[in-house]
């Protein structure tokens, strides 16, 4: 006769329940990949199907044709003084959005929510969609271009900022406060001080991003050397792209080495 | 009255001296050669067809064509589906790429090095450009946008996944090789279970990029809302183009808080 032995059941470190619920997740996460890679065509065996396109592309690509490059150069400048433009006065416009939208210093929600919301709303438009609709008004050029830099990169540093002063030591506030200086005065002694470091760095992160953002504007007309890598992709001519393609990447990396470096020594 | 005497002055070198200056000549180097070397057609910017574009544009812009919205809805689902594919093909690819790159994983300086590089080089590119190569390569289908978000993803994704994975705590992988667990055993009992939360609150983070990123892959014919862009503002049917801004605005808003729910939940 066999007694019951006292044998502990084995649990795993998670229970049933979670364990089951973590399958469902997976199950459901698989399954509508499942559907969107039918949709849209795009599951795996389309990528074995279809490397015979990218194999011939890569091959076409080389080798680049570098007397190409003196054509792609000022085109590149351009792109970059977009990019500093556009920087440079979303930075300037952002300041005093920033402050408005700083709940500790306005603490009226009439006052920082309608300019929260704003930016929010101008964050999500994607700048090259802002630049074709400023090509239409504006036409061809690079005014269009970089006015859709400035509304795209304000959203993003007013939200950057506006975070950073909020997260401000508060006491130096109430001391110019409390020995009478105006909302000016706090602005420039409490404020500005403790946050410069910062927004110089995010002004930095954000010209990373105008460059990146500049580079495609071209596509539509917007001006930098998105043109010339529309136009030669469409004359499949592969040596030209490869050299714009070397080109782009080799002044990516350094303006985000560059960008880096100071960000690192600034906070 | 008593003389208070400051305690004296840090010596400051020549060069901390200079710096200000040296640093403020260069910005005024970039800058003076930024605005002089700008082409501008401020004639054109300012011109009669500026002011009847913009009387035109604007009005329109802000009374979205709803007669169109089951056409952009269509489209707008498109975009989703292939947001969501490229994420997620990128979140399951870039995890052997975070494991290479993390340095408590694999004990190699050669391929930690190797895939930093690959990682930062596909960083270096923004999505619209591999989305031109890839149009090249398999033709203007959701196909190509898809593997674009993919491989930019694979970018982003693969560093913050090696970060998570220097990151995460060892003493758990030496208890158990202490125990004798196997390589396997150590990766799903000490490691998986400390970085999948990460893991996944990035990947859903990446999805939010993805979806903006998306919706401009269609101008140049990789499928989704942005073909419809391209059509709309060459026929310059502003008020379609006013209900695309909307949707995108709205779809991108309404991602944006339920992936930030469902992040706060999971880390």
């Amino acid at each position: 006769m066999m007694s019951k032995t006292n044998q502990p059941t084995l649990q795993g470190i998670s229970s049933n329940k979670t364990k089951l619920r973590i399958s469902a997740i997976f199950i459901i996460i698989v399954g509508f990949y499942l559907f969107t890679s039918i949709k849209t065509e795009s599951s795996l065996l389309d990528l074995w199907s279809g490397k015979n396109g990218f194999i011939n592309i890569a091959k076409s690509l080389f080798p680049p044709h570098w007397s190409y490059a003196s054509t792609v150069m000022p085109q590149l400048i351009e792109t970059l003084h977009m990019a500093i433009i556009a920087t440079t006065v979303a930075a300037l416009i952002s300041i005093p959005i920033s402050l408005l939208s700083a709940a500790n210093l306005f603490p009226n929600p009439f006052i920082h929510l309608p300019v929260r919301f704003i930016m929010n709303v101008l964050r999500t438009i994607p700048d090259i969609l802002l630049a074709l609709i400023f090509v239409g008004i504006f036409g061809v050029g690079v005014f269009p271009g970089i006015m859709a830099l400035i509304i795209f990169s304000l959203g993003l540093l007013a939200k950057l900022l506006y975070e950073t002063i909020e997260s401000i030591d508060m006491n130096p506030i109430e001391a110019i406060r409390a020995s009478g200086g105006n909302t000016m005065q706090v602005i420039a002694y409490a404020v500005i001080p403790q946050v410069l470091p910062q927004f110089v760095s995010f002004g930095l992160y954000v010209f990373e991003v105008n460059v990146r953002a500049s580079l495609v504007l071209g596509f539509v007309g917007a001006g930098g050397i998105g043109l010339l890598l529309n136009q030669q992709v469409s004359w499949a001519n592969y040596p030209n792209v490869m050299t714009i393609i070397i080109i782009i990447f080799i002044s990516v990396v350094i303006i985000d080495y560059i960008s880096n470096k100071i960000r690192e020594r600034l906070i | 009255m008593t003389e208070f005497t400051l305690p004296p002055k840090q010596k400051k070198t020549p060069w901390q001296k200079m710096r200000p200056y040296v640093i403020g000549i260069i910005l005024l180097a970039i800058y003076i050669w930024t605005f002089t070397s700008i082409e501008i057609r401020w004639s054109r910017v300012f011109s009669q067809h500026t002011i009847e574009s913009l009387t035109r544009v604007i009005p329109q812009l802000f009374s979205p064509d709803w007669s169109a919205f089951g056409k952009v809805m269509g489209l707008m689902w498109e975009t989703l589906l292939m947001a969501y594919t490229g994420t997620l093909m990128a979140a399951i690819l870039a995890i052997p790429f975070g494991f290479f790159a993390a340095r408590n994983m694999v004990k190699n300086k050669f391929l930690n090095t190797a895939s930093k590089w690959a990682l930062n080089a596909i960083r270096a590119f923004p999505e619209l450009v591999l989305a031109l190569m890839f149009v090249a390569a398999v033709g203007p289908r959701p196909f190509a946008g898809v593997i674009a978000i993919a491989i930019g993803s694979i970018g982003m994704l693969g560093k913050l996944y090696s970060e998570v994975i220097e990151s995460i705590d060892m003493n758990v992988v030496e208890a158990l090789e202490a125990n004798g667990a196997n390589k396997i055993q150590v990766l799903f009992y000490g490691i998986i279970p400390q970085i999948i939360p990460e893991f996944l609150s990035y990947a859903i983070y990446r999805f939010e990029i993805d979806v903006r990123a998306s919706t401009i892959l269609g101008i140049i014919g990789a499928g989704g809302i942005g073909t419809l862009i391209t059509i709309a503002t060459t026929n310059r049917n502003w008020s379609e183009v006013g209900l695309i801004l909307l949707v995108i605005i709205v779809v991108v808003t309404l991602i944006d808080i339920i992936s930030a729910q469902i992040r706060k939940r999971l880390v």
